[in-house]
């Protein structure tokens, strides 16, 4: 296996949904995710930060295979992914939802919850083996062995996410998608889980693709960082960069709207007017110029490319 | 005068599983024109608390109190009506989820039009107007046309807005805000924000902020008040709470924030929040605290003075004679 490379490279990655429509109406198309290009070295993570309807969800669906992009491509670690081969690859990239009350079959006891992703992709693996890795991994994760037959909802949520981040490493997965992994979890159980990762991380040599509108935690677990807008990714960088000098107007609006938690400074927030535009009616220009306080005549006819130094960003008049 | 003045309240469920103390012994002080928050994690009974004043909680709850009355006036001894002339009214509360907690089968326009119905006595033409008033304020553009949306037909902030006109339709003296911006995302926080602190100065009313997020906090409040497991076990101005924490908890749950972490592992909490048949004798906080000894585990701590935020422990943490020494 080559360690050289990304683990995934994504190219003008785009998914298009209709929706609507009729006998008599054409559908309309909402870009759901469009012009998406980014990777992840092995060890690092890359944040994906955004507000709602901005994509990243549908982002890791597309990286998780669960649906095919309707544009670009993505290769993971080197292979190209192609529907065909989308039954290999799946074991390489694995997902940890958001909710751990959710993503958990409440009818299953955690050993086969563990168990269930072997019985699928490794069907020459005994009961006996299954059972062994299914132990190391609860030890890995920091759960107790003895807790191994018991069912989901005898456990916290801090627990139950600590399951469902084994579940997804019992294949040995490359890279690891995380839908706001903590985000449903309370602040002190938050930090747990943010320390797991990273004892994982250090340990396995994971890549992760984190994503999450937190920008506070967002800042303590990123490497790298993808703002996205719309649909559309408007800045890309190091996270030292991107928060200490954003180019883009809407990164420096997220970070200014994220409340600081030191009473002592209460800074001036820039405000921003109005909501998100819906994304069947995108506007045609920037997608973010209705919002953006500089906006000209430009943004609002021109869609700005991804360019520029020291990192791309989209946006004709960048910050610095 | 103090506008919201509850001494020792506490609240237990009956389930099916016995008792359960949702909030124990909780002191709550609010003056006009004061914003006040209270932070906690899920289960530390902050909501039900409020719930409690604002007598909205279900048959199987039982409520004591030594103490609760606002604006002079004893709410364990209101009847039903005479509590319903003042809720909505004077006393005004903003939910979590503003979704699910306006009628999908009404206009908001019919929904803030019989809060103002109920409770002034203008008439139709002048309620109209106050809408419309109320929605610019709260900054909802094009205010007549929306006034005739049904609820699914705006977005979360705008429904929060919704909200939020509704529970100030009546120029409450007290608006308890639970949870108001969790839903939302930061950009529409930090407008939904503004817009709270802008209309508690302009009105003077005293406002309780419900939340879990330090962040709000720390921008929005000038008191705090953590709640742990139904007990409020700190209580201090902003800064000093965050400069100064004297109970571990507090001082626990501020080393967490990912954005005070000085290196890559973040302090943590051993272990969860107790829940109904494990509550530990003595201090609830002493199976989870460093600090805690075979006192803390034997009895229940007391309420120190103001000096030391009213931390509900044995040893209070930042404690004067320790910053000499």
């Amino acid at each position: 296996m080559s360690a050289a490379g990304p683990v995934i490279e994504a190219r003008d990655l785009g998914r298009d949904y209709e929706v609507g429509g009729g006998l008599f109406r054409d559908p309309g198309i909402v870009r759901a995710v469009a012009g998406t290009s980014f990777s992840v070295e092995a060890g690092k993570t890359l944040a994906v930060v955004g507000e709602s309807g901005c994509g990243k969800s549908t982002l890791a669906r597309l990286v998780t295979m669960i649906e095919e992009p309707t544009s670009g491509s993505f290769a993971i670690a080197g292979t190209e992914v192609t529907p065909d081969r989308w039954a290999e690859l799946r074991t390489d990239v694995q997902i940890v939802f958001q909710d751990p009350y959710g993503s958990l079959n409440l009818r299953q006891k955690v050993g086969q919850i563990l168990e269930e992703p072997l019985k699928i992709n490794r069907p020459r693996m005994t009961a006996k083996e299954r059972r062994a890795k299914g132990l190391e991994m609860m030890r890995l994760v920091n759960l107790r062995e003895e807790h191994y037959d018991r069912y989901p909802h005898m456990f916290s949520g801090g627990q139950r996410q600590r399951i469902a981040v084994g579940r997804a490493l019992m294949l040995e997965p490359k890279l690891l998608v995380l839908d706001e992994p903590v985000s449903a979890l309370d602040l002190s159980i938050q930090s747990q889980i943010l320390n797991l990762l990273n004892d994982l991380q250090e340990r396995l040599d994971l890549a992760y693709l984190f994503i999450s509108h937190d920008l506070s935690v967002v800042r303590h677990v990123a490497d790298d960082i993808l703002v996205m807008y719309l649909g559309r990714p408007v800045e890309f960088g190091p996270k030292d960069e991107i928060f200490d000098a954003p180019r883009h107007p809407y990164t420096k609006a997220l970070i200014s709207a994220t409340p600081s938690a030191d009473p002592a400074q209460r800074r001036e927030r820039i405000k921003l007017v109005g909501e998100l535009p819906s994304p069947l009616a995108a506007p045609p220009g920037c997608p973010f110029a209705p919002r953006c306080w500089k906006a000209r005549d430009r943004c609002r006819d021109e869609r700005p490319a991804m360019e520029g130094e020291p990192h791309p960003a989209a946006c004709f008049f960048p910050e610095a | 005068m103090p506008l919201l003045t509850i001494r020792n309240l506490s609240v237990t469920f009956a389930t099916a599983q016995g008792p359960f103390r949702a909030v124990d012994k909780v002191d709550v002080d609010v003056n006009p024109g004061e914003i006040l928050a209270i932070v906690g994690e899920s289960g530390s009974g902050k909501s039900v608390s409020m719930l409690a004043v604002m007598g909205l909680l279900p048959w199987t709850a039982t409520v004591t109190a030594d103490e609760m009355t606002f604006d002079g006036r004893d709410l364990r001894a209101l009847s039903g009506p005479a509590r319903r002339r003042i809720v909505g009214n004077q006393l005004a509360m903003i939910f979590q989820e503003p979704m699910s907690s306006l009628n999908p089968c009404f206009t908001v326009g019919f929904q803030i039009r019989e809060a103002l119905k109920k409770h002034t006595d203008m008439d139709k033409a002048a309620r109209q107007a106050r809408c419309v008033e109320l929605f610019e304020m709260v900054g909802i553009p094009a205010p007549e046309r929306r006034l005739k949306a049904f609820p699914h037909q705006l977005s979360g902030g705008m429904n929060q807005r919704v909200m939020i006109a509704m529970a100030i339709a009546c120029k409450p003296r007290l608006l308890i805000a639970d949870e108001p911006t969790t839903a939302l995302d930061v950009t529409i926080q930090a407008q939904i924000l503004d817009l709270l602190t802008a209309l508690q100065q302009e009105t003077g009313m005293g406002l309780i902020l419900i939340t879990h997020d330090m962040g709000v906090v720390a921008e929005t409040a000038e008191r705090v008040a953590v709640q742990y497991a139904g007990q409020k076990v700190e209580d201090q101005e902003v800064q000093a709470l965050f400069d100064t924490p004297h109970h571990p908890y507090t001082a626990a749950l501020l080393a967490a924030l990912p954005e005070r972490a000085t290196e890559r592992r973040l302090p943590t909490i051993p272990g969860v929040v107790p829940g109904q048949h494990d509550r530990p004798a003595g201090c609830l906080f002493s199976p989870r605290c460093r600090y805690a000894d075979d006192v803390c585990r034997g009895t229940e701590p007391p309420v120190q003075p103001d000096a030391l935020g009213r931390a509900r422990c044995h040893y209070p943490l930042h404690a004067p004679q320790e910053a000499q020494a």
